[in-house]
């Protein structure tokens, strides 16, 4: 799916938009029931992006050629 | 020459317009000693800043005398400051003064101020440079000490917070000489490859000297040139780097940084929530809204049930009928009248009745009706129909012109 893809800030808005326009109540019926379809597949997925997070912390340092190299950073004792 | 006369208002306008232009009395440090210090019941100060040849009227306003961290008294050697402007209603000039660094506290202060006033000046704490913070960034860079009570902080309150965001550590030294241009080169190494959405650079509490790296002005200006947004977390609550000023954010802690970068996710959850049930609810009501339409609709008649439709339909027609039934009535029995009265009349002149009177019809060869003695000749065949029945006949002689007549011989 292609909503997947958005990131949850792109998701969270396009419900916003989906919501308000649903809420003015001027978009055909075939419309909102698209609209009412789209909102609860992004909502699915902004909730499973929110199950799924882990916290991941790295660590950057510049690479030999400069680029950076991510190495992990324990965070044991927090 | 011409010589303008203006009243001492307009004097004393033009006299303040000239200063209040002027943008390095708009900001300054004077070093001098405090004499004649009051303290209003306003709260505002009032004192004298002078030294050796000179004097100076200064004031303090309350929102900036609360901060002083120490109590001034005349005689103190201090660095004020402030702006200069005129006070019309007396045509004096004054110092209006924001803080106040008593001498013996070391130059760092002032150094502090002067950069202060500089950067200010220079317009690097504008606001309309301030960028706004990403609302769910992804990434963030966190640039700090990779030991220190920070980092920890930080690490802990997006976690908790904001599991969703991933923490980018460039580790850097935050306090000595070598402090300044490492936080320097992390802040421009994570613009150059666009490690993250978003910045926080700080440390944690510690003396004015300790936190001095924030009070560099190549870290300001490392700031300022940032394209990634900056939140400044520096010491605690109350001290206030140039750092803080320039940054996008100022945030009083480590902490108080990683709850100011990240959304709380229950909050997102409790959005994300009211976004179904505003969905729901809209659909609802637009179905709600369809249906209401449609049942209006389907009151009609004709759709609620079609044999009522057919049936009322059905009168209507055997209503027309009816009346076209009766108007055909109408019309034939006026004219079944008339008709009588024609026919009467046409009975009255028929033929058949005319020959029952005792007159014939004379015929000739051809069957046509003879009118006149001319239309025969003597020795014609001739045909008499009477009203019974019908005679042949042989013309024998004519009496043309009533009268006249002519015979066969």
């Amino acid at each position: 799916m292609e909503q997947e893809k958005l990131s949850f800030e792109a998701a969270m808005q396009r419900l916003d938009g989906i919501v308000k326009r649903l809420e003015r109540g001027d978009v055909a019926l075939e419309e909102s029931l698209s609209l009412f379809e789209e909102g609860s597949r992004l909502l699915a997925s902004c909730n499973q992006m929110l199950d799924a997070a882990e916290q991941k912390v790295i660590m950057l340092k510049k690479g030999s050629d400069g680029a950076p190299v991510e190495l992990p950073f324990d965070t044991e004792e927090i | 020459m011409e010589q303008t006369t203006l009243t001492v208002a307009e004097l004393n306008a033009r006299i303040k317009g000239l200063i209040d232009a002027d943008p390095m009395l708009g900001n300054v440090c004077v070093k001098g000693e405090l004499s004649n210090y009051k303290v209003y019941p306003s709260g505002h100060h009032y004192f004298t800043l002078k030294d050796a040849e000179s004097s100076l009227r200064c004031v303090m306003f309350r929102s900036s005398a609360s901060k002083l961290r120490f109590r001034p008294e005349s005689g103190m050697g201090v660095t004020a400051v402030g702006r200069v402007s005129v006070f019309p209603r007396d045509g004096a000039y004054q110092l209006y003064c924001t803080n106040l660094i008593p001498s013996g506290m070391g130059d760092l202060y002032v150094a502090y101020e002067q950069l202060k006033a500089r950067l200010m000046q220079e317009g690097l704490f504008d606001r309309e440079h301030k960028r706004p913070l990403p609302q769910y960034p992804a990434r963030i860079a966190v640039i700090t000490s990779s030991a220190g009570a920070a980092v920890r902080d930080i690490i802990r309150v997006l976690g908790k917070r904001w599991p969703a965001s991933e923490v980018v550590l460039l580790p850097v030294r935050v306090q000595g000489a070598e402090a300044p241009a490492e936080i320097v080169g992390a802040i421009r190494y994570a613009n150059r490859y666009h490690v993250a959405d978003l910045i926080i650079t700080g440390r944690g509490g510690g003396s004015i000297e300790d936190l001095w790296a924030f009070n560099d002005e190549r870290v300001a200006r490392a700031i300022y040139d940032s394209q990634l947004p900056v939140i400044s977390a520096v010491g605690h609550e109350p001290d206030v780097t140039i750092s803080d000023f320039v940054a996008d954010l100022r945030a009083a802690t480590p902490s108080n940084a990683a709850e100011l970068a990240v959304p709380n996710e229950a909050d997102i959850r409790e959005m994300l929530r009211s976004y179904e049930i505003r969905m729901s609810q809209a659909m609802r009501k637009q179905l709600a809204d369809r249906r209401a339409r449609l049942e209006d609709l389907a009151g009609r008649k004709a759709l609620t049930s079609p044999i009522a439709y057919l049936d009322l339909k059905r009168v209507e027609l055997d209503f027309v009928r009816n009346r076209l039934a009766s108007a055909s009535d109408a019309y034939l029995s006026a004219h079944k009248h008339a008709f009588a009265k024609t026919a009467v009349a046409l009975d009255a002149m028929s033929p058949l009745k005319v020959l029952a009177r005792g007159y014939s019809v004379a015929t000739g060869q051809d069957g046509a009706v003879i009118k006149s003695a001319q239309d025969v000749s003597v020795g014609d065949p001739v045909r008499l129909q009477l009203a019974s029945g019908a005679l042949r006949c042989v013309v024998e002689s004519k009496e043309e012109n009533h009268g006249t007549r002519e015979t066969v011989l």
